[in-house]
């Protein structure tokens, strides 16, 4: 019996030489403990070095390789050739996005929309250092730490219905993470991270498709954190009208 | 046309200790341009792979001295004295400065950071964030960067030679992958945090971008490579992948045993097995030991044959579902995933892999190299705390304290040298662009491809630079690296195309990995006794008479020129490695 192979039908693009995106089909030896990476990295060593693509750990936690494959928003790295064989797999870019090259995105917008929710602990007053750490139950921790898990692998963004038709919408990664400095017990900047996250590109833009959560390879629920910021914004709404004399 | 870009400081590397020593510089001085440049956008370092936690004294029944006595006892004493005092001294306050940006420690009942035992280490004070320090450590150093607006980022440039002008290295040449063009960055200080080199060898827990660049760019520069025999092997890689498997999951019990079922790390000086758990003993031991144990189990045949090399088994199951999915949750994740096997319910299986370049560019304990004007840290450098063998968790606090040290440094630097020769590194981006074009997008002929010359480079290199090195091994594997090296002169690439081209970038890596690879091999040649990592089955006793000392390998158009260096010992002098007593 011959080797088994497996075709991929990888999205090539050329800035400067393709009009337009094509797909180039490349078949390779099937392997059950093989991912899509493995089987990229194998096209691009051995049959076609000009196929570009970004990778680099390999086990789920840098968030370079996301890829749409059969049409969903997947880590290369975690997306098994057993799961499709024998059928086709088609590889594509990250939708959504502008296509650099092959399967190279352009990130910028996610970038700038990272800086913008500014993650980072806001206080009025920083800690010296000789007054050791701050204290912070498991309890609190917990409050947050699932927001924490983003890699910024924009699975997410790729997924979500309204970034595809609103580009400025600040998006499912971002909002989470500016949900997970606000719900930081050591922080106190959230008023600061509300006039983008509460803002006219912000939360109030979702309509709860929740594909943001279904795709998350680590489990971060975005949907939620999107949720979690309609409440407070809601909640600061009421009070603005009700009290508004005092301090929100 | 070179455009006119200059800043006081350029860090090469996003991942931890770039960023730190970003954030130093602009603290240090707020009026001072900043940028960092990498071939990768910061998150994706490999910073973010580091799993079991930090280690930095911040409990009661620790002391630095104890801190500094298993550093020194790890590094079997080849470690600077001084350099792992200062170390150890600023760990907790680089700790809790990380605590202060926001980083998920994971924390006791009462709120203060928790802490977990690590290997080589006879106290508890490795501080962790589940089984994703590295990763949180990471995203909370690259968040916080971002308040800073004095630091700026070239994102996916990739640097090709460092500019060594008037005696100084003022900036870099980079390629804008976007763009593929060629683009001169200069500074007036340039710090390399670009990582270490594990993808020298075939089997590595180390990202694809670990390829040594940074310990090239500055061989190529002229600074020595310090202790580059020095590769540390992980005891617990998963087989096909090589994917990590923290050391955390054996502080949190776990237990190494063979196809017996035998806890055989009780052979070979870590034992006896009980009483369990004790520290520095048995699983608990230090990476070296345990690594070369396993090849001594395997030429004994109590090792299993898997479809991926002999393999032992990490048990962990005895741990229970509950603690598992709190204290080491990817730990199960990955063995799920990339093994297919249930910690919780099934055996891990588990073989050494290369993991960590103990070895680096030469740096005093400031991060200055001996090339004015260039500084590192991090795993690129050797400030030298790890010496002979790092130990588990002494990493992160390593690229925290000297990141730091280094942007400070950086910053009094560029402060005092303000003049850039910008017509001599025009000139000299000029003829690095004519290169990479000549060498590579316009050549003809070549027969050579990339994966066939960096396939037989990891394998040589595991076959004669492995965990038990001898000189006729290591004369192969430098035969061969030298064959190699001339066989990449033919070298052909697919793609002629400037945007986004990563086979050039590829290309380039090798590049780089073959010089890193040469010294290796070198360096471990010219050491003709046994040291931690370094076991030379003709040399295998410890020579204090003629090797406390560092090697310095550099460049030259022959073989690496090897030097060496006396180790600074103060308080504490040269004597048995002891473990499980």
């Amino acid at each position: 019996m011959p080797a088994p192979t497996i075709t991929l039908e990888v999205l090539r693009y050329r800035p400067g030489q393709d009009q337009a995106p094509v797909f180039q089909a490349y078949r390779v030896p099937y392997r059950d403990d093989w991912v899509v990476l493995d089987a990229l990295n194998y096209i691009k060593d051995e049959m076609d070095g000009t196929v570009s693509y970004r990778w680099s750990c390999r086990m789920g936690v840098c968030g370079s390789c996301g890829m749409m494959i059969n049409g969903v928003p997947k880590l290369s790295c975690a997306a098994f050739l057993r799961d499709y064989y024998p059928a086709t797999v088609r590889v594509e870019p990250l939708a959504h996005f502008p296509i650099e090259r092959d399967l190279v995105i352009v990130l910028d917008d996610f970038m700038q929309k990272l800086s913008a929710v500014k993650p980072w602990i806001i206080r009025k007053d920083e800690r010296p250092v000789a007054e050791r750490e701050y204290r912070q139950t498991p309890a609190e921790l917990d409050r947050y730490k699932q927001f924490s898990m983003c890699i910024n692998c924009l699975l997410c963004y790729a997924a979500c219905p309204v970034y595809e038709l609103e580009p400025r919408f600040v998006g499912p990664a971002a909002i989470a993470l500016a949900a997970r400095y606000n719900m930081d017990s050591r922080d106190e900047g959230r008023q600061q991270r509300q006039e983008i996250v509460a803002g006219p590109d912000g939360v109030w833009d979702c309509t709860l498709v929740g594909e943001c959560t279904t795709v998350c390879p680590t489990d971060v629920d975005p949907a939620g954190a999107i949720q979690q910021g309609k409440l407070s914004s809601a909640v600061d709404w009421v009070k603005s009208v009700m009290l508004p004399w005092g301090k929100r | 046309m070179v455009e006119r870009v200059e800043h006081d400081i350029l860090i090469i590397g996003g991942g931890g200790a770039g960023l730190r020593a970003a954030i130093a510089a602009a603290e240090t001085n707020p009026q001072l341009d900043i940028a960092i440049l990498s071939k990768v956008y910061p998150m994706r370092s490999h910073t973010v792979s580091a799993e079991g936690g930090a280690a930095a004294v911040i409990k009661p029944n620790d002391s630095l001295d104890a801190h500094i006595e298993d550093t020194i006892s790890g590094s079997d004493w080849l470690a600077d004295q001084d350099v792992v005092e200062a170390f150890v001294r600023e760990a907790p306050h680089e700790m809790i400065r990380m605590e202060h940006w926001g980083c998920p420690w994971s924390r006791e009942a009462d709120g203060s950071v928790a802490v977990r035992p690590f290997g080589g280490m006879k106290t508890e004070r490795t501080w962790f964030a589940a089984d994703k320090t590295g990763f949180h450590m990471l995203h909370t150093l690259f968040q916080t960067s971002l308040k800073y607006a004095s630091i700026k980022r070239y994102d996916e440039w990739f640097a090709t030679k460092l500019l060594v002008e008037n005696g100084r290295c003022q900036g870099v040449a980079a390629i804008e992958i976007r763009t593929g063009r060629v683009q001169l960055v200069a500074a007036r200080a340039v710090i390399l945090c670009t990582g270490g080199a594990g993808r020298i060898f075939p089997f590595t827990t180390n990202g694809a971008i670990c390829t040594g660049d940074g310990m090239a760019l500055a061989y190529r520069a002229g600074a020595p490579l310090k202790d580059m025999e020095f590769v540390q092997y992980h005891p617990t890689g998963l087989p096909l992948t090589g994917i990590l498997i923290t050391e955390a999951a054996r502080s949190e019990g776990g237990i190494l045993i063979n196809k017996d079922g035998y806890r055989y790390l009780q052979d070979y000086g870590l034992g006896p097995p009980d009483p369990w758990p004790r520290l520095r003993a048995m699983e608990m031991g230090p990476r070296d030991k345990l690594s070369q144990a396993f090849v001594h189990e395997m030429r004994k045949g109590r090792t299993i044959k898997g479809p991926y090399g002999d393999i032992v088994y990490l048990d962990v199951r005895h741990l229970g579902e509950k603690k598992i999915d709190q204290k080491i949750p990817f730990v199960r994740e990955l063995a799920l995933h990339y093994a297919g096997v249930d910690p919780v319910r099934e055996l891990i299986p588990v073989r050494p892999v290369v993991h960590y370049m103990m070895g680096g560019v030469h740096t005093d304990v400031h991060g200055a190299t001996p090339v004015p004007g260039l500084f590192a840290a991090g795993e690129v450098a050797c400030v030298s705390i790890n010496g002979a063998n790092r130990l588990g968790s002494n990493s992160l606090p390593e690229l925290l304290v000297f990141g730091a040290r280094a942007g400070r440094a950086a910053a009094a630097f560029a402060t005092e040298h303000r003049t850039i020769d910008r017509p001599a590194l025009i000139a000299q981006i000029l003829d690095e662009e004519y290169r990479v074009s000549r060498d590579f997008l316009r050549k003809e002929g070549g027969t050579e491809r990339i994966a066939t010359l960096r396939d037989e480079m990891t394998r040589t290199m595991e076959a004669g630079c492995g965990i038990y090195r001898d000189e006729a091994s290591l004369r192969v594997t430098y035969e061969r690296l030298a064959a190699l090296r001339e066989r990449f002169s033919r070298l052909s690439l697919d793609d002629r195309t400037l945007s986004f081209n990563t086979e050039l970038t590829g290309a380039l890596e090798l590049d780089f990995m073959l010089d890193v690879a040469h010294a290796v091999a070198q360096s471990a040649l010219a050491r003709i006794e046994s040291r931690g990592s370094h076991q030379r089955t003709d040399y295998p006793k410890r020579d204090d008479e003629r090797f406390l000392k560092h090697s310095l390998a550099y460049r030259t158009d022959g073989p690496p020129r090897i030097e060496y260096l006396d180790v600074v010992i103060t308080r504490w002098p040269p004597a048995e490695r002891s473990y499980g007593r």
